[in-house]
C-alpha cells in the first residue's frame, strides 16, 4: 500500500458521469481536481452496470451508450488534466481549522484540498452478499468476495458460487492448488467466456473439480472458520465440506462511509440547497444521484446542471479574490485557451 | 388493474397499476422497499421478486438477458423474476408477487 499526500484544489468523490463533468465545469474556473473511485475504471453506473445499454435522455444525443458517454466526458475533461485514483474508497473527510479539508482513502492516500465534491451516485459498488444467516461472521476469515492472495486458498476445500467470469476464472486459477474445489451455480449454463466454461467442464470430466447445481442454503462452522456448506437444489439439500467460500454475484451499491461524514441526510441522500448544491458543511458539495432537494430527479442531466452551479460556488472558496465573470465557451478567448482550442 | 405484493414482513399490499408499467415501477412508486438500482435496464438484478406459482405460467418467459442477470441473484428460486421485466397488461390484472430479500434497499437492511 502506498502512503502519499496530495495537495489540490478540489477532491471529487466518484468518477461517474457527474463527477467527470464537474472536472470540466471546475476546470473552466481554474480549479484543479483529483477524483477518487472504488471501481477500477471511470464511468460509475454507466460503465459498471450498463456500458452497452443505450441512454436516450442526454441532451443532443438521441441515443448514446453508457460507455460512449463516459468516453466523451473523459475527453471533455482531458484539457484540465484531472488525476484519477481508482480501486479505493474515501473513508474520512476531516475539516481543518483553516476551513480546508483532509480526505483519506482506504489505500492510504491523503488529500489536502479546499473543496470536496461528493458525486458518489448510489454510493460505492461493493460485492453482493448472499442473504445467508450468519455469513458476516465468516467474512474475510473464510468467506471472501475477491481473491487477494492465492496462497490463502492453498490446500483448502473451496466452494465457488456463481456463473459469471469471476466465478469461472477463479475456479480455473484455484483448481491446481485446492484440496478440493466445487463450483456451485443455479443452472447448467454460464454467462462467462465459452473458453473458460469449456476448460471448467474438462476439469469436471477429469475428476479434478466438482460442479453442483444449486445455491447456498446455510453455513456451518465456528469462530469465523467454515467447515461445511449446505447446498439447496431441486433434489434437496446436500452438505459439502468447505473451509473457503467465494460467492461471486456481482456488485451492488452501498452508501458506505458517506453516512459517517457528519452531513445532514435525507434517507441515505445528502441534503443540499439548489443554488450552490452545498451540504450542511461549508466547502462540501454534493451533486448527482447522491443528493436530495425538493423536486430532485435522479437524471444524469440534472447532475450536469448541478455541477455547473456548484462550480461557481466552489470558485468563491478557492479563488476568493478572483472576480466571477460569467463567460460562454463559444465566445470567450480565455475559456477557449483553457480548453486548448485557441 | 391491480398487483398484489407481499412485503418482507409477509404483509400483502394491493397496488393500483397501469397498463404498460413495469411491476418494479409499480412497487417503487407506491413506496414499497425495492432497491431497483439500475432503474429498469435489466442490468442489476436488484428488483428481484418471487412470482406466485399460480401466475408463473401467465408471464412471458424470461429472456436470456434476464436469465443471465438472475445468475447474480444470491437467493434465486424457480419462481424468481426481475420485476422490471414484467410489463403490466390485462392478462396480468391480479398478479401476485413477493419481494425478495436480496432486493431490499440498504436502509431497510439495518
Amino acid at each position: 500500500m502506498s502512503e502519499r499526500e496530495i495537495v489540490t484544489d478540489a477532491v471529487i468523490v466518484g468518477a461517474g458521469p457527474v463527477g467527470l463533468f464537474a472536472v470540466f465545469e471546475l476546470g473552466l474556473l481554474d480549479i484543479k481536481c483529483h477524483l477518487i473511485d472504488i471501481l477500477d475504471k471511470p464511468g460509475g453506473q454507466c460503465a459498471e452496470l450498463y456500458p452497452e445499454k443505450p441512454i436516450y435522455d442526454i441532451p443532443a444525443f438521441p441515443e448514446i451508450s453508457g460507455q460512449e458517454l463516459t468516453d466523451n466526458l473523459l475527453k471533455q475533461a482531458e484539457p484540465f488534466g484531472p488525476t484519477y485514483h481508482y480501486n479505493q474508497m474515501v473513508t474520512e473527510i476531516e475539516k481543518q481549522e483553516d476551513g480546508s479539508f483532509v480526505v483519506k482513502t482506504d489505500d492510504n492516500i491523503t488529500f489536502k484540498c479546499k473543496v470536496v465534491v461528493i458525486a458518489a451516485g448510489g454510493g460505492s459498488f461493493q460485492p453482493k452478499r448472499p442473504p445467508v444467516e450468519g455469513i458476516e461472521e465468516y467474512e474475510n476469515k473464510s468467506v471472501f468476495y475477491a481473491v487477494r492472495r492465492m496462497e490463502e486458498f492453498r490446500d483448502h476445500d473451496i466452494v465457488i458460487v456463481g456463473g459469471g467470469d469471476s466465478a469461472l476464472d477463479w475456479t480455473l486459477n484455484l483448481a491446481p492448488l485446492a484440496k478440493s474445489l466445487t463450483l456451485v451455480h443455479r443452472r447448467d449454463s454460464f454467462r462467462a467466456h465459452t473458453d473458460s466454461v469449456n476448460k471448467m467442464r474438462a476439469l469436471v470430466e477429469e475428476g479434478k473439480i466438482n460442479f453442483q447445481l444449486g445455491q447456498i442454503g446455510s453455513l456451518e462452522g465456528e469462530n469465523g472458520q467454515l467447515s461445511a456448506i449446505n447446498i439447496k437444489s431441486k433434489e434437496g439439500e446436500t452438505s459439502l465440506p468447505a473451509s473457503r467460500l467465494l460467492p461471486f454475484f456481482g456488485l451492488t451499491m452501498k452508501l458506505g462511509p458517506v453516512a459517517d461524514w457528519g452531513l445532514n441526510l435525507h434517507e441515505n441522500l445528502i441534503n443540499v440547497d439548489t443554488e450552490k448544491f452545498a451540504t450542511s458543511e461549508d466547502g462540501i458539495f454534493a451533486i448527482g444521484d447522491i443528493n436530495y432537494y425538493p423536486g430532485k430527479l435522479k437524471l444524469i442531466l440534472s447532475g450536469f446542471h448541478e455541477a455547473a452551479l456548484m462550480a461557481q460556488a466552489a470558485k468563491k472558496i478557492i479563488h476568493p479574490d478572483a472576480k466571477v465573470v460569467f463567460q460562454y465557451t463559444t465566445s470567450s478567448t480565455s475559456l477557449q485557451k483553457k480548453l486548448g482550442v485557441k | 388493474m391491480r398487483v398484489y405484493v407481499t412485503d418482507h414482513d409477509g404483509k400483502e399490499h394491493e397496488l393500483e397499476a397501469m397498463e404498460g408499467w413495469r411491476v418494479m415501477e409499480v412497487i417503487r412508486d407506491w413506496g414499497l422497499p425495492i432497491k431497483a438500482e439500475c432503474g429498469g435496464a435489466c442490468a442489476c438484478a436488484t428488483c428481484h421478486v418471487f412470482v406466485d406459482p399460480e401466475w408463473q405460467d401467465k408471464l412471458y418467459p424470461a429472456t436470456d438477458e434476464e436469465e443471465d442477470m438472475l445468475d447474480t441473484v444470491p437467493d434465486v428460486e424457480d419462481n424468481s423474476r426481475l420485476s422490471c421485466q414484467i410489463l403490466m397488461s390485462d392478462e396480468l390484472d391480479g398478479l401476485k408477487v413477493s419481494l425478495a430479500p436480496s432486493a431490499k434497499p440498504e436502509a431497510e437492511v439495518a
